[in-house]
């Protein structure tokens, strides 16, 4: 089990962010950190990694301690035994796929790197240099090989805001598969609901740098104050009076929808701000496309 | 044309070269760990290192040939310490013109490392130190390779720079058939001496080689290369 207690005081775009984190995280699990951007979901990952350091708290990995601002013990990056995946894959260019794979592993090991590549249908891929692969094979062979390194804990940073919704899809699939059968501790950045609905057992929400909620993804996303089970959040777009009635324009995630309130509702209303649309009376009617 | 097949024309060529040779493996050797340094080092006196690792490209090359003379010679502290081990002085030695040329030559490897280490992917070097490879091992496997081509416009333009140098050899070096007379120095000789069809094959040769390394490096190294030359 990875134990987190850890503080920094992070430079935000909004200004200094007082970054403080508790959480402790089960081996098998799939976590999701998820927050808006800049709230240090990606400090949060290389903290954990040895690449930067906590200002105050304690890491520790099943016992072993590899931060202790107290004991003063901050393990290096080598020591510490995570496999880590980068936004850029960072691919070691000059090597091929496979010695890719032979350079993450702690003891060379062609066999079983083989067995990883085939695992994830990389095999045929085995001799090429990464440059002359596309974007969704480059982030396989970037999951294989942190694999390769035979981690405590796998860190994957928005490891597929890269690709294109097609690709993504596909890999999010592929990407919960392959955390079945290695069974590894596994925690994700991402911003994108529908991949932290689709991937995660557990939800690590971040707001201004603390702990918002967390829990199973159904939970924190579905359990709102509301009842209701159709509800979307949205942006107010633009507020427009038409004889007595208030048109609202919202946007929600690609759609633009207008909703008609009244002169009460609208004095709580502004553009810009967050809202939750919902309904109840309403049957909804789903069909293919 | 007879002089072509006399070998003591040719000598000053032979020692061009190998102090070319000798002055960019060594600098290869002190040029990586220097530029690394800057690289991925914060400290609080870079911009004096990299200033004095600059002066070579502002300052007259007699100015460098004069101080280096002063400390080359046996009254010199570095002449001093060389003679007490080899036996002979700096200054007027071969070893001498080694040592002048590393440092005069130092930003020409330096500056192409540097650019190559700073637009490394950070990220492949955190990558390695996650996956227990040492900052030496990460270097030797991650890093050098990657650079592959500032590593080449380090050793090629240092070269070249070392086989255009004048200044500093003949302050320092002086003019001794096979362990100082090296070809732009023979060349200043045959003017003195008024032989100037000697100098015109001296420096024909000269031209010719320079450009051929040039063109060599164009071709080959193409857009990596060029604007290293500014740097």
């Amino acid at each position: 089990m990875l134990e987190i207690s850890i503080s920094k005081k992070l430079l935000g775009a909004t200004g200094i962010i007082d970054f403080e984190v508790t959480c402790n995280f089960e081996k098998g699990e799939f976590w999701t950190i998820f927050g808006e951007s800049g709230i240090g979901k990606t400090t949060l990952l290389r903290m954990i990694a040895g690449l930067e350091t906590p200002d105050n708290g304690s890491i520790t990995m099943d016992g072993e301690i590899w931060f202790d601002s107290k004991k003063r013990i901050n393990l290096s990056p080598q020591k510490r035994k995570v496999g880590f995946v980068f936004q850029n894959y960072a691919l070691f260019e000059n090597m091929s796929v496979l010695e890719n794979l032979l350079f993450a592993q702690p003891n060379k090991n062609i066999t079983k790197a083989e067995e990883i590549l085939e695992v994830m249908g990389l095999l045929v891929l085995k001799e090429r240099l990464p440059n002359t692969l596309s974007g969704g094979q480059r982030q396989r062979v970037a999951l294989a090989r942190s694999i390769a390194q035979e981690p405590k804990v796998l860190l994957l940073d928005e490891p597929l805001s890269a690709l294109d919704a097609m690709t993504r899809s596909r890999l999010q699939d592929e990407l919960k598969k392959t955390h079945e059968i290695f069974k590894l501790a596994s925690l994700m950045v991402s911003h994108d609901r529908s991949e932290v609905f689709k991937l995660s057992d557990q939800v690590l929400w971040l707001k201004e740098g603390k702990v918002f909620q967390k829990g199973k993804p159904k939970e924190i996303f579905l359990s709102k104050t509301s009842s209701s089970k159709f509800s979307f959040e949205g942006e107010i777009l633009d507020i427009e009076k038409r004889d007595i009635i208030y048109v609202v324009t919202i946007g929600i995630d690609k759609q633009i929808v207008e909703v008609v309130v009244d002169e009460m509702e609208v004095k709580e209303l502004q553009v810009g701000s967050i809202v939750n649309v919902s309904t109840k009376a309403f049957a909804p009617i789903i069909k293919v496309r | 044309m007879s002089e072509l097949l006399n070998p003591a024309f040719w000598e000053p060529f032979g020692l061009t070269i190998k102090l070319a040779f000798i002055t960019t493996l060594f600098l290869y050797l002190v040029g990586i760990p220097i530029a690394y340094y800057l690289a991925f080092t914060k400290f609080r006196f870079r911009a004096v290192l990299e200033a004095i690792i600059a002066m070579p490209l502002v300052l007259p090359p007699s100015v460098l040939g004069f101080y280096f003379l002063l400390a080359f010679s046996q009254n010199g502290f570095l002449g001093a310490f060389w003679k007490d081990i080899f036996g002979h002085q700096l200054a007027f030695h071969f070893d001498g013109l080694v040592i002048g040329s590393i440092i005069f030559s130092l930003p020409f490897m330096v500056h192409p490392l540097l650019s190559g280490f700073k637009a490394m992917d950070k990220f492949q070097i955190e990558a390695a130190h996650t996956m227990g490879k040492s900052k030496f091992q990460t270097l030797l496997k991650v890093i050098l390779p990657s650079i592959k081509s500032s590593l080449a416009t380090g050793g090629v333009i240092s070269f070249a720079h070392t086989v255009g140098e004048f200044g500093v050899v003949l302050m320092i070096g002086g003019n001794i058939d096979g362990e100082t007379k090296v070809a732009s120095i023979a060349i200043y000789n045959e003017v003195e001496a008024l032989n100037y069809s000697m100098a015109h094959s001296y420096s024909l040769i000269l031209f010719a080689f320079s450009f051929a390394i040039l063109w060599l490096v164009y071709v080959k190294l193409g857009n990596d290369v060029k604007g290293s030359f500014h740097a």
